[in-house]
């Protein structure tokens, strides 16, 4: 298995690890393919992530996406956040082994998930609920659902 | 930092007195043994010679011994060869276990689409099959049982005579793949009263791409790989000479050494499994506790996944090896893991460390200095379990 230096670098030293006392949004998928969870929460502040932290159980790549993935978003607005994809945050690690791809989808959906959990806490309106796959259906999960 | 390399059941180092018995054979007697001239004849001696040594080390003749390239093909010559035998009369079933490996399970699974019946018996929790299992699923028209003599993944050791025996009885010829086993434990064909047996050089300290079908004088195997007349007829293509000549001196050396491995592999297995387990919370050994492999240590960790686990390891310049679905490139857990029954999330956190010959002391305590910190640190990025 042939990872970057960046997915090495997360994984061995990953961000924002933890749990948020009195979060503002919780969010957690599993994923359908290898049966990995991933978890966050977000403190959110006049629109904008202040703090935001991680658990995940799953391989080096699962754990450097989640890293990855808070380190991106934390100090952005919510709409900047829900325009993370899965593909960048793949990319912002210099891309996933192909066979990973598919772990780069739970950090993703976990935020979107925590930040839909925030809106409905907040009135809002629940508009993204992307499940794994949906969005990169060409990655393994396709031939596992069959 | 020293490397602690403990993926045994992977491959093993070519010894450095099976690489000088082997160099020879690359460029000074080259010549292939089925040339009538003397650089052949060299070289088929060497041939028969190493086939003598390999026959010695499971109580075979060597007439018996049939050079393959390697278990996988020695497990599919044993399955899709006689099952598939003009000869073979019995009947149109076969049987192995959950438990083997896909070179078995996947050629059983193959002739299972293409016109014959298979029955996979399943293992109680220790990874074992038990007697009356099998009784029960011979058929008349049973043909072949092929079932593994030591896991792979989890160290089990089969009680081979017993299925032998009850195999004979409903007529059925027996196979075992002995690639695990070979080598490093006692495995004798006439006391265990086996038909076919499977072994590979490169898990014994020989060189990879080399492996052996034994087949018991009386019972016919047909060909798998169809060409010249190689091998009694039985596997074509230019034998490997240096290859054979490799596992013949391993078999020796492993047959010299096998008594002081053993004991150099138990002492180590017990300190490794006791530590991980004194040292380490929901910490448990998979396969069976006594029935197995001497240097093998299986072992699952609730709440963390095992490819992480690994590269932690290797960070420390430790190799080993897991069945968790991240580390399987198919993404499905180890089938041996879900077999015994754990399930999905707990094979997960799988963690198998294989001993041999020159692991010591010094490196199961450095193991034990660093596993518990990579399991506590694993943990708490975990979601589970708080
Ligand atoms: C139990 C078992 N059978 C068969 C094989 C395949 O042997 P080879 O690698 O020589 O093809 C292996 C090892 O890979 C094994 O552990
Ligand atoms: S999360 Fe299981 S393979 Fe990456």
């Amino acid at each position: 298995m042939a990872y970057s230096k960046k997915v090495m670098d997360h994984f061995m030293n990953p961000r924002n690890v933890g749990k948020i006392d009195q979060a503002s949004g919780v969010g957690e998928v599993g994923n359908p393919v290898c049966g990995d969870i991933m978890h966050i929460e977000i403190e959110v502040k006049d629109d904008i992530i202040n703090d935001i932290k991680f658990q995940t159980f799953g391989c080096a790549a699962a754990i450097a996406t989640s890293s990855m993935v808070t380190e991106m978003v934390k100090g952005k607005t919510l709409e900047e956040a829900e325009k993370i994809t899965n593909r960048a945050v793949a990319e912002a690690l210099d891309g996933l082994p192909p066979v990973k791809m598919h772990c780069s989808n739970l950090a993703a959906d976990a935020l979107h998930e925590a930040i839909i959990n925030y809106r409905q806490g907040q009135g809002g309106v629940a508009e993204v609920a992307k499940g794994c796959c949906q969005e990169q259906p060409e990655t393994n999960c396709v031939k596992i659902t069959e | 930092m020293k490397a602690i390399y403990m993926d045994h059941s992977a491959t093993t180092p070519v010894d450095p007195e099976v690489l000088q018995a082997m160099m020879p054979y690359f460029n000074e007697i080259y010549g292939n043994s089925s040339s009538a001239h003397s650089q052949g004849q060299m070289a088929h001696q060497a041939l028969e010679q190493a086939r003598e040594q390999v026959a010695a080390l499971i109580g075979a003749t060597p007439v018996e011994i049939i050079f393959t390239a390697g278990g996988t093909e020695a497990d599919n010559q044993a399955i899709l060869g006689f099952m598939t035998h003009d000869r073979q009369k019995k009947g149109k079933h076969l049987i192995t276990s959950s438990i083997e490996h896909h070179a078995v399970l996947h050629s059983c699974e193959y002739l299972s689409k293409h016109g014959f019946e298979l029955t996979i018996l399943p293992v109680n929790e220790a990874g074992q099959i038990e007697p009356d299992t099998l009784k029960a699923a011979l058929r008349p028209d049973t043909a072949l049982v092929s079932i593994m003599h030591a896991n792979n993944e989890i160290g089990t050791i089969q009680d081979i005579k017993t299925l032998a025996a009850i195999s004979h009885e409903a007529g059925a010829v027996f196979h075992t793949d002995a690639v695990q086993s070979t080598g490093k434990i006692p495995v004798d064909v006439k006391e265990l009263g086996i038909d076919m047996l499977s072994a590979s050089a490169h898990k014994l300290y020989g060189p990879k791409g080399i492996g052996c079908l034994y087949v018991k004088k009386g019972v016919t195997v047909g060909s798998y790989l169809h060409g010249g007349a190689h091998e009694r007829n039985l596997r074509a293509g230019t034998v490997n000479v240096p290859g054979a000549v490799g596992f013949g001196k391993a078999a020796e050396l492993a047959q010299q050494q096998m008594s002081q491995n053993i004991v150099h592999l138990k002492d180590l297995s017990l300190r490794l499994t006791k530590g991980i387990l004194d040292t380490i919370p929901n910490s448990r050994l998979t396969g069976h506790p006594v029935d197995r492999l001497p240097g093998s240590v299986s072992m699952v960790f609730d709440y963390v996944e095992g490819e992480s686990i690994l590269l932690m390891l290797d960070s420390y310049g430790i190799m080993a090896s897991s069945g968790s679905a991240c580390t399987s490139g198919s993404l499905d857990p180890s089938h041996v893991l879900l077999a015994i029954g754990l399930p999905h999330e707990t094979a997960h956190g799988s963690l198998r460390l294989t001993m041999g010959k020159s692991n010591t002391l010094e490196e199961v305590e450095q193991v034990l200095t660093v596993l518990p910190d990579i399991i506590a640190k694993l943990r708490v990025m975990s979601p589970l379990g708080h």
